[in-house]
Order: structure tokens, then C-alpha cells, then sequence
């Protein structure tokens, strides 16, 4: 069990150190002077190797590589090349859009996904199944910005032209502020996000537990006695949690990523958006931050997943 | 008193390709307290019978009548059932280990069943448990309450499934097939704690098997089921011993410890019919010896007998004792002489999953501990042992599929071990292989003809029309219809397909063949087809045989000396008739006392 | 048991796999309308130069006196504009179609080049096991992890949009679903007994691969393909809507959505989301829907009727 964690640890640390070397030699090997950007058009020579020489830029790459790595594992992130505030900064004016959708859409994935999943699992080719396995169709081919320009128009523009507002345009408020009105604001956005990966969850719950409820142990459970309920909740489900946990890990992971196109549509001032219009502006130590960042929320959510599987599954918590 | 009895039941279960007829008007009745045996091979309908008693069948079209406490539970609705269910019938079957939910403490899953059914409080259904599992015989029980499944061997997890069906003293226990997934000496300790357990608490126990040779200790009564149909019931002592149906008789014909080692097994011919389609006569008929006209035109009417036994067929006397040239003591075949000429010697030969290999669950385990034996050509060597022993270890590593880790392998003369890749390639004509599964041994998505003539692609021997040729005279050697050339596998019964796994062992015209349990994945009417197949095979063709099996019967059968294997290590060696009458390690004296011999048929001996 | 009953049979039925498996997808309505649809747009996007002659309209000209409005606003679906114009004056129909070519022409590409890719990876590791499994293995762990947008972003910004660039990007982050699953297959199959008979007639480890592995992953291979079609549309749109895939003004679908959505000038012309939308979304149905059949047709097995024999009574 400790090697196995250590081994997933290890994993962790490698996907960090994978992504940070690929967004650090990309932009090294990349066109475009850094210190020229830096300063300008208009700067002189000596005013660009001035810089060079203050980011460091004209030592060896190995040593640049290095030394970013000493500072980020310091917290430091550089500062933009736009307006010279600090990365760290910036990202985390934009953290709560960011996790206010995530959370929300995380919710929401599941409260949807996985009851569908389970309803379609009970009766397979009853019209309750078709019913999921069209939600789970038209779920899985939706494109998240399709969907999110769809329902601004239908629930947000067409109401408003009928002269009442059903929903808003978009716009983060405050959490804290008034949480009905945070809600209100992120309704629409969680559904975007969720939409797929509700049909995802509801894909693989209704897979895993089809599986599951032709094992022999749940029809020793049916011998027993259990009431149908029993049999599908305790027995049933308690068995694809693990690969729901899988699942979940790699999702949560990739919210980060899943938030852009969300915060796109909907002019969220989350830490997607903010991604978008530093590759507009060309502005690297933002875009090195955010795919950082995104590293970090994969390194944790596997390491949560793994710390669950020991949890659920005894015969990983009992192999020495 | 009857507790359970089913009048007239018919099952059929839609499925993709059509109802399937699993019960056909199937009568019985079962007596409380008593072990009732149910008989049949694979596709019988006999497990399906299990599972509509207990309501498990929510898709079936049931009809007919199952009285169970002076109720119809056919009748009875969902909830009714499911409080029946675990409190007055209980059911465990083959595989205890996916039986046992693998997330949870078996304490929890017993103590799960008592507290759905009686009021009580957690501490005492704990109390309950572990009283349970004292008396299905688990050592330490308090303790053993939080383990889970994955902890406890075979036998120890079938006697977990008992405990919890015995739990709440149903008045009937169903235990389908609860011996076939563990070994020989297992199966005897587990139909054992059955039997105590229904003396102890006066549960009606029907069992249900495909092994006649398990019934014949314990069983009050037993039923023969074929095809749906019930083709036979009466007394234990009625059915084995004078069967009435043609096919009672002749499946306990088929079997190998009914004959002298050696010679033919009476098998019966053919292969199970269809579930799919409903014979206006009798579903037997195609294959039994004893067949009249009027047998595949109108369903036969049903016969008492003066001892009791019922049978289901148009003859209206029992059937007559089959043609086995029933000699039982030791005429030693005289076919194969020992040539003094080994075909493969083995010394010392060890292998062990290197240890070390972080990746490896397996390391470090020796599976093989210095084995030596040799083979004579022409004769046949019979490797037999429980599950886990290393036997198919030992003939994968013979046939070069994994390296051994020390010792010595000569086939034909030749140190395996030393060869160079072109050596080795040539070699692989002298050595085949048959597999156990013989579904698994055959690239479903590949036709029978490519799948035979593989071993001449391989070696580049024949192709074109000269490879067609030799590939439909192998299938004729086999006993196959070399019309079905171009058929996948799927659409070939088990027996055939064992067929085809031979074909392609013959085709390079071996002086060795390695049969890794050849026949334990078929019925027994089958199995004797494939067993006097492969003994006249070795006749005609001078073959070397290495036969690897659990069943002393079968290996007794086929071969002149017999190895015993337990542990990586061969604890007896010698000739099979001595091994088989005075054996000399106490094991392979418990492995005889818990095979179960069929009783003599009467009037054959 | 279905063997039996062809043994009954007196005449040999030699019913072929591919034929079964026609007649079985040919059964499937659903399959049916999606394969139609999806024929019927391979049609548009092929016969895209043909639009443009039938309707007279140059996917790129800007239609100042009949396209737009006297106020500048766009023209919705008439006569003249079948799908209406986009807020330059440009026809939507026949941008629509060009569009349906990049799409396609991504979508299919990245996902045959992914499916190769990833079948070839996955063959290797799932047979060779041992290290070559755990780097192979590992490895698609690692791209699995990465997070997909983000890193595609990153690129854009160094490389620029372009083509080949998005085709590279959708294979990198694609061929891993489809390497786990055939890896998983082969790890199994590798085991089966069929296998081991070939090794002991003597085949190699390539003959073996191909020969005898191979046709048994038929299924998964060609319904992941299928499958991966959509995903690469749907994420090429993305790209696109994003402002990072094809370059304009070339046409793409999602640049079409992304030109709507700026300005919000969708607002009041609903036909610039909503037909593109529709197609784009009915599309990514479509083969979805076909994979789903497809697997149904190819593996009738491996569907809900077999677990607990349930089948609907008809």
C-alpha cells in the first residue's frame, strides 16, 4: 500500500516536472524575443540586453530551466509582460470565477450524471433507459460553446425580448456578496460545463452498474432477501465507486481546461479567459502560470483519488 | 411431507437469438430434510430450475405450479418472495469468491442477511454470525467476522456462503454446482458440511451437479434432467445403480471409472440439441442407443418403475445395461510397451517467477521444485494434481512457452535449453500442445480450416490446395466433417472444438503431445468421445502423450504411469494401476478417498 | 449455446460475419438516419464547389447591396440566401459547406492517424508487457493528464493557428483513449490459450500480432475510431471558435460561431448560431449515434440484452 502511493507520488511529481519543462522549452524554442516584447518596439539594443541580462535570459538554457524551476517551486511566477504585475496575482484575482463555475459544475455533473446512469442501469431497454441513453447522445455530442451560445439565447436573449429577465447574460458576482444572486449569475455557466460530462457519468454509471448487476454477487444479495433498493444502492453502486472515482480524479483535473471555452461565452473573468487573452497578447509567463496551475490541480486530484481507492477498495488496503 | 413441490413447470427465457426452452413440464417434489440431488450436463436447464424457485428470473415466461409452505410461489409477489428468500430458502452456488461481495467484511454480508429478516439488534446478529461461522467449521470465527472475501481460500469462502445460508435455519438450502470450482479434496469436506449441516438442522438441501459420481454418497433422491427435460427421478439408490432411461445409463457409461483403463469409454454419440427449438418428440432421441421410430415423433409418456423411479421415455423397461466391456481388474493394456527409448526426460527441473522485479505480484514464488520424470515414446504419461500444484506450469514449460529457471529438459534427445532459434522452431514439430478450454484455444475471429492449417503456414510445409488437402484429411482423422472447412469456431460444439484443437496438434505429425486438461471443460457423454479419440489416435499414430489432469478417473484412463503433483513437487510416481491400488503417499491416498466413484452399474460387473 | 443449432442444420448456412453484421446495422433505424446524414454532408462538403455555382455565391465575397440589410445588419434565410448571410454579407450556405470540408477533413484525418497510432502503441504494450508496457503505459497516463485546452493554447500561441497544427494537436491528445482500451484488450487476449498455441507451433511475436490478435480487435478498433471523429470536429470547432484553429477567413464552423458570438451580433441574427449550430451538433450526433451501432451491429453480444438476458418483449 506505501509503495503503492509512493509510486503514485512519484507519478504526480513527473507529470509536474513534464508539463513545466514542456511550457518552458516550448517558449524557449519559440520565435519572438521575450526581452523584445518585454520592452517595446520603440527600446533601443542596449535596453533589450539590459533586460536579457536582468531576466537572465542569456545564460544557458538547462540554467534558465533551473532557475525557473527554483522559483516556482517558491510560488514566484514571474510578472506579465503586459503590465508588469505579478503572475500569482493576477491568477488569483481570477481564482473565485474560476472555482465558483468549477464547484458548481462538478455538483451538478453528478447530481445529473449518476442517477441517470443508475435509472437507465435498472431497467435496460425500458423507455426509462432510452430516455438516459438519449440524454447520454445528445449529452456526450453537445460542444460546450454550442450549448452555452443556445441557452444565452434562448434563456437570457429571448425572455428579455418578451420583455422579463429569466436569466443574465453572464458576469461573475460575488460569492460572498449575496450567494443567491453568485448563483443566479453562474446558473447557466454550470450548466454548460456540466452537460457533457453529466452524460460522461451517466455513460459510465450505467455501463459499470449493467456489469455490476450481472455479478453473482448480487444475486447472492437478491437470495438473501435485500429489497430491489438495497440490492442496486448497497450492493450495486457501492461496487463502481472506484471507477467513478477514477473518472471523477481526471475530470476534476480538467475543469480547469473545461473552463475556458464556459468563461469565454459567458465573459467569466475566471482564469480561462485570462489564459485566452494572454496567448492574444502573447503574454508567456501568464499562459507558463496557468498550465502550471492546471498541473498542480491534476497532481492533487490524482493524489485525492488515490488516497479514496486505498478507502474503498480493501484489497488494495490490504496488499503489503 | 413434501416441502417443495413443482408441478409442470415450463420456463422459457427470451433471449437475443429466441426463447430458449430451459424447463420443459418438469415435475418434483422434495422432501423436508432430505438431500435432493438434480443431475443434468451443461445446458440441461437444471440451474435455471434454482434460480425460478427463488424468483430470480424477472424476464422468464414461467408456468406451471412451485408449492413451497403450502404456497404457490409463483403466485406471490415480489415482496413475499423476498421475504422467503434467505429466511426459508437459501441458495449458494459454484464460485464462493464472486459470490462474496468484494467490498465488504463477510461478518457484514452474513450479518447483513440475519438483519433483514428478524428484529434484532447489530450486537446480537454479530452474536448470531460468528456462532454460524463456528459451526460451518471457520477457525477463530470473532476474528474472521472482518475479513474480507479476498482473505480466505476456496473452501473456506464456500464455507462462508453455507454460513450465511444456513444463518436464519431456512427449510431449504439450493446449492447449485457448490463443489465444481474447488478441488477434489475440498469438494468431499464441503458436501460433507452439507450434508451435517442438513441433519443438524433438518434443511431440505437440493443440489444440483453435473457429477452423478457426487450424488451417489449423499443423495435421497435424484433427478436427471436433459435438455429442459426431466428425463428420470427416484431414489438415489434406484437411479445410479439400475437407471431406468437410456440416458442415465448412458452417462454413467461415459464415465472412466466405469471401464478398464484403456479400454473404449461408451460414449453417447452426438451432441446436445438446442434449447432454442421444441422436439415434437423426445429430446433424447437423436442421440440414445436405444431409439424407436415412434421416439422423435411423440413425447414420450412417463413410466413408473417397482422401485420407484420414474423415467420419461416410449421403452417400457428400465434400460439395458450399456455394452461397457466392464473388466475391472488389471488387464494391463498391452498396447504400448516401454521402448526403453525416452521421449523427453526431465531432472531437477525448477521454475520460479524471478524475484526482485518491483512490477512483479508474483515474484519470488517457486512454482516448480526440482521435478524429474521420463516419458518412453509411445507411451503416455499421466501428471495429476490439484489446482495451484504447477502442473500446467510444468507443461508449458516442457513445451518451451516459458523458460525453466534450472534443471534440464531433453526431448528426443535434445537439451532444450541450448537450442538456437532455428533449432527451436523445428523442434516445435516434435512437441504440441492441447489446451483445457477448447473455446479459448481457438482464434474465435479465424475459420476452423486456417485455424488447423496454421501450423503448416508457420512452417511454411504446405499451402495452396496441398494445404486445403491435408487440413480436410485432418478433420476426417479427427472425426470432423471436412464440409465445415470454412466455419468459425463459435459455430462448433465443445466437444468439436476439442476436435479442432487436436487436428492442429497432429498436423505436423508430433512425436509428443502435451494435453493440459483436455476434457475437464466437457460434459461427460463428451468426454468419453474426446478420451477414445485421443487412445486411438496414440494407437494408430505411435504417440507420446503427456496428460495433465485433476481427475484421477480420467488420467487413470489414458495412461501407463502416473505422476502425483502437489506443491511444485511430484510426490509419487509410478505405474498407474499401483498408483491407483496401493498408493503410497498419504496424499495421493486422500486424493483417491475423495474422488467420488460412481456406483457399479448392476448387471455390468 | 448457439452452435448446436446450426449442427441441426442439414444444409451448411454460411452466413458471413461482414453480411450479419450489415443486416444487423441495416435493422438499426437510428444508425440508419445517422449513416444518412452523414453521407448526405460528406455530399455538401464534396459538392461544396457545386453550391457555390448553384447559389452564385463566392464563399468569401461580401454581398454589400444584396447580403446586408440597409441598416449593415445581416440577412436572414430567403430566396436569394438559403441559410441567411453573416454579419459581412457573406453567404452562410456556402461557407457552411466549406466549413463542412475542414471539419471533415480534420475530424477524419486526426482520427485515423490517432487510431493507427494508438492501436500500434497499445499492440505493442499490452503483448510485450514488462518495461516496454510500463514506459508505453505510463506514458499515456502522463498525456492523459495533461490538461488538453490549456496545452493547445500554449502552443497556438508559439506556432500560430494553423491546419496542421490543430491535426498534430487532436492526434497528441487523442490516440491515448483508444492505446488504454486496445492495450486492455491485448493484455487479455495475450493470455488466451489461442495465443499460446500459436507461440507453440513456433509463430513470432509479429505473426502472432497480426495473425492471430489483431482480427479479434476489430470491434474496438472501429468503434473508437468512429467515435474519435466527433470529438476531433468538436474540438477543431472549439480551436476555431476560440480564434485559435483555422485561420479566417477561411470558413470553419466554430470560426463561423465565434464571428456570431463577438459582438453578440447573434443576438439578432439567430440563424448565425442556430443553423450552424444545428449542423455542427447534428453531426457529432450522427456519428456517435453510428459508433453506437456500429458496435451494436459488430458485437450484439456486448450490449445490455446480454447480462441479464433482458430483452424487451415483442
Amino acid at each position: 500500500m506505501i509503495s503503492f502511493l509512493a509510486s503514485r507520488l512519484a507519478f504526480a511529481g513527473l507529470v509536474l516536472l513534464v508539463l513545466s519543462a514542456f511550457v518552458f522549452f516550448l517558449f524557449f524554442v519559440a520565435p519572438g524575443d521575450p526581452a523584445r516584447l518585454l520592452t517595446g518596439e520603440k527600446a533601443t539594443e542596449a535596453q533589450v540586453a539590459q533586460v536579457r541580462a536582468n531576466l537572465g535570459l542569456d545564460r544557458p538554457i538547462h540554467e534558465q530551466y533551473l532557475s525557473f524551476l527554483g522559483r516556482t517551486v517558491q510560488g514566484d511566477l514571474g510578472f506579465s509582460y503586459r503590465n508588469q504585475q505579478p503572475v500569482t496575482k493576477l491568477i488569483s484575482n481570477r481564482m473565485p470565477a474560476t472555482i465558483s463555475l468549477g464547484i458548481g459544475a462538478v455538483l451538478m455533473w453528478l447530481a445529473l450524471g449518476i442517477p441517470i446512469g443508475i435509472m437507465s442501469a435498472r431497467h435496460p431497454g425500458s423507455w426509462r433507459d432510452r430516455m438516459g441513453q438519449g440524454f447520454i447522445l445528445v449529452g456526450v455530442s453537445f460542444p460546450t460553446f454550442v450549448l452555452g451560445m443556445a441557452l444565452l439565447y434562448l434563456l437570457y436573449f429571448m425572455p428579455r425580448q418578451a420583455g422579463f429577465t429569466l436569466f443574465p447574460a453572464g458576469g461573475y458576482k460575488p460569492f460572498l456578496a449575496d450567494p443567491l444572486i453568485w448563483a443566479w449569475h453562474m446558473f447557466l455557466p454550470w450548466v454548460t460545463l456540466a452537460l457533457t460530462t453529466a452524460a460522461i457519468y451517466a455513460r459510465l454509471t450505467r455501463g459499470e452498474m449493467l456489469a455490476v448487476m450481472g455479478e453473482d454477487y448480487i444475486r447472492t444479495a437478491r437470495a438473501k432477501g435485500l429489497s430491489e433498493h438495497k440490492v442496486v444502492l448497497k450492493h450495486g453502486f457501492r461496487s463502481i465507486l472506484t471507477p467513478l472515482t477514477t473518472q471523477l480524479g481526471a475530470d476534476i483535473a480538467a475543469v480547469l481546461g473545461g473552463a475556458i471555452v464556459t468563461e469565454q461565452v459567458f465573459g467569466l473573468q475566471g482564469i480561462g479567459s485570462l489564459a485566452v487573452q494572454a496567448v492574444g497578447n502573447q503574454d508567456r509567463p501568464i499562459i507558463i502560470g496557468v498550465v502550471l496551475l492546471a498541473g498542480f490541480f491534476i497532481v492533487v486530484a490524482n493524489i485525492m483519488v488515490d488516497l479514496l481507492y486505498v478507502l474503498l477498495d480493501p484489497r488494495v488496503r490490504n496488499a503489503h | 411431507m413434501a416441502i417443495l413441490e413443482a408441478r409442470n413447470l415450463n420456463i422459457a427465457i427470451p433471449t437475443g437469438d429466441g426463447l430458449v426452452h430451459a424447463a420443459q413440464n418438469v415435475s418434483f417434489s422434495v422432501e423436508a430434510g432430505e438431500l435432493f440431488g438434480i443431475a443434468g450436463e451443461s445446458g440441461s436447464g437444471k440451474s435455471v430450475l434454482a434460480q425460478a424457485i427463488l424468483g430470480l428470473l424477472p424476464t422468464a415466461e414461467i408456468s406451471g405450479e412451485i408449492w413451497f409452505e403450502g404456497r404457490d410461489l409463483l403466485t406471490l409477489g415480489p415482496r413475499d418472495l423476498q421475504k422467503l428468500r434467505g429466511a426459508r430458502i437459501a441458495m449458494i452456488s459454484q464460485d464462493p469468491l464472486s459470490c462474496l461481495h468484494p467490498y465488504y467484511t463477510i461478518g457484514s454480508q452474513i450479518s447483513e442477511a440475519i438483519l433483514t429478516h428478524k428484529h434484532i439488534g447489530k450486537a446480537a446478529a454479530k452474536r448470531e454470525t460468528i456462532e454460524v461461522l463456528a459451526k460451518v467449521g471457520i477457525a477463530a470465527p470473532d476474528e474472521r467476522f472482518s475479513h474480507y472475501p479476498h482473505q480466505f481460500s476456496g473452501g473456506m469462502r464456500q464455507r462462508v456462503m453455507i454460513a450465511m445460508a444456513v444463518a436464519l435455519n431456512p427449510a431449504l438450502l439450493i446449492a447449485d454446482e457448490p463443489t465444481t470450482a474447488l478441488d477434489v479434496t475440498v469438494q468431499a469436506q464441503i458436501v460433507e458440511l452439507l450434508d451435517a449441516m442438513r441433519r443438524e438442522l433438518g434443511t431440505a438441501v437440493m443440489m444440483i451437479t453435473h457429477d452423478l459420481g457426487l450424488l451417489a454418497s449423499v443423495a435421497d433422491h435424484v433427478m436427471v434432467m436433459y435438455a429442459g427435460n426431466r428425463m428420470e427421478i427416484g431414489r438415489r439408490s434406484a437411479v445410479l445403480a439400475a437407471p431406468a432411461h437410456p440416458y442415465t445409463a448412458g452417462l454413467l457409461a461415459s464415465s472412466p471409472s466405469n471401464h478398464a483403463p484403456g479400454s473404449p469409454l461408451t460414449s453417447i454419440a452426438g451432441q446436445p440439441p438446442s434449447l432454442l427449438a421444441r422436439p415434437s418428440g423426445c429430446a433424447f432421441a437423436p442421440r440414445c442407443a436405444q431409439v424407436m421410430p415412434i421416439c422423435s415423433l411423440e413425447r414420450p409418456p412417463e413410466r413408473a418403475f417397482a422401485d420407484g423411479s420414474h423415467s420419461i421415455c416410449w421403452r417400457e423397461s428400465k434400460a439395458p445395461a450399456p455394452m461397457a466391456p466392464v473388466v475391472r481388474q488389471t488387464s494391463k493394456q498391452a498396447a504400448s510397451v516401454a521402448t526403453d527409448d525416452p521421449i523427453v526426460t526431465v531432472r531437477d527441473l525448477r521454475f520460479g517467477y524471478p524475484s526482485g522485479g518491483p512490477f512483479s505480484k508474483r515474484a519470488g514464488v517457486e512454482i516448480l521444485k526440482g521435478i524429474s520424470l521420463t516419458l518412453e515414446r509411445g507411451r503416455t504419461l499421466g501428471i495429476v494434481g490439484e489446482s495451484g500444484c504447477g502442473k500446467s506450469t510444468l507443461a508449458r514449460v516442457i513445451a518451451g512457452l516459458v523458460p525453466a529457471s534450472s534443471g534440464v529438459i531433453e526431448i528426443a534427445g535434445q537439451d532444450i535449453a541450448g537450442l538456437d532459434a532455428a533449432q527451436w522452431h523445428s523442434l516445435r514439430k516434435t512437441v504440441q500442445l492441447v489446451f483445457q478450454d477448447p473455446f479459448g484455444s481457438l482464434n474465435p475471429r479465424r475459420r476452423v480450416g486456417s485455424i488447423i492449417g496454421d501450423p503448416f503456414r508457420i512452417h511454411g510445409v504446405a499451402s495452396g490446395a496441398e494445404r486445403h488437402k491435408r487440413v480436410r484429411d485432418l478433420m476426417a482423422t479427427v472425426g470432423l466433417n471436412p464440409e465445415h472447412y470454412n466455419r468459425f469456431p463459435s459455430e462448433f460444439s465443445g466437444g468439436q472444438r476439442q476436435r479442432i484443437g487436436i487436428a492442429r496438434a497432429l498436423a505436423l505429425n508430433p512425436s509428443l503431445i502435451i494435453y493440459d486438461e483436455p476434457v475437464s471443460a466437457l460434459d461427460v457423454s463428451i468426454q468419453a468421445q474426446v478420451l477414445n479419440l485421443i487412445r486411438a489416435l496414440q494407437k494408430e499414430l505411435g504417440l507420446s502423450y503427456l496428460f495433465i489432469s485433476h481427475d484421477l478417473a480420467v488420467v487413470r484412463h489414458v495412461s501407463d504411469e502416473i505422476a502425483v503433483m502437489k506443491e511444485g513437487r511430484i510426490v509419487e510416481m509410478g505405474d498407474a494401476d499401483q498408483i491407483y491400488t496401493t498408493p503410497q503417499h498419504p496424499y495421493t491416498k486422500s486424493l483417491l478417498a475423495a474422488s467420488n466413484p460412481l456406483p457399479r452399474l448392476e448387471g455390468a460387473s | 449455446m448457439t452452435a448446436p443449432a446450426t449442427d441441426s442444420a442439414p444444409a451448411v448456412v454460411q452466413r458471413g460475419s461482414f453480411e450479419l453484421t450489415l443486416r444487423r446495422l441495416l435493422r438499426d433505424k437510428a444508425g440508419l438516419l445517422a449513416l444518412s446524414f452523414i453521407l448526405l454532408l460528406v455530399a455538401f462538403a464534396l459538392g461544396a464547389g457545386v453550391v457555390e455555382a448553384w447559389t452564385g455565391h463566392s464563399a468569401f465575397e461580401q454581398y454589400r447591396d444584396t447580403g446586408l440589410t440597409p441598416t449593415g445588419m445581416p440577412v436572414g434565410p430567403g430566396a436569394e440566401f438559403l441559410f441567411g448571410t453573416d454579419g459581412l454579407g457573406r453567404d452562410v450556405m456556402v461557407r457552411l459547406a466549406y466549413g463542412a470540408r475542414t471539419s471533415l477533413t480534420i475530424g477524419v484525418l486526426a482520427s485515423l492517424i490517432a487510431s493507427f497510432i494508438g492501436v500500434s502503441i497499445g499492440l505493442v504494450a499490452g503483448y510485450f508487457g514488462g518495461w516496454a508496457d510500463i514506459v508505453l503505459g505510463r506514458t499515456m497516463d502522463l498525456v492523459m493528464s495533461i490538461p488538453v485546452l490549456l496545452c493547445a493554447l500554449a502552443l497556438v500561441s508559439v506556432f500560430g493557428p494553423s491546419v496542421i497544427l490543430s491535426v498534430a494537436v487532436i492526434v497528441f491528445f487523442s490516440w491515448t483513449t483508444i492505446g488504454r482500451v486496445i492495450r486492455g484488450q491485448v493484455i487479455s487476449l495475450r493470455q488466451r490459450d489461442f495465443v499460446q498455441a500459436s507461440r507453440s507451433l513456433g509463430a513470432g511475436p509479429v505473426s502472432i500480432m497480426i495473425i492471430d490478435i489483431l482480427p479479434n480487435l476489430s470491434v474496438p478498433i472501429i468503434v473508437y475510431t468512429t467515435m474519435m471523429i466527433p470529438n476531433g470536429i468538436v474540438f477543431e470547432a472549439t480551436l476555431s471558435f476560440l480564434g485559435l484553429g483555422i485561420v479566417p477567413p477561411a470558413p470553419s464552423w466554430g470560426g463561423m460561431l465565434a464571428e456570431a458570438a463577438s459582438n453578440s451580433i447573434y443576438l439578432v441574427a439567430w440563424w448565425l448560431i442556430m443553423i450552424p449550430g444545428a449542423i455542427l451538433l447534428i453531426t457529432t450526433l450522427s456519428f456517435n449515434i453510428l459508433g453506437d451501432a456500429l458496435r451494436d451491429a459488430l458485437d450484439p453480444s456486448g450490449r445490455p440484452t446480454r447480462k441479464r438476458r433482458k430483452v424487451s418483449k415483442s
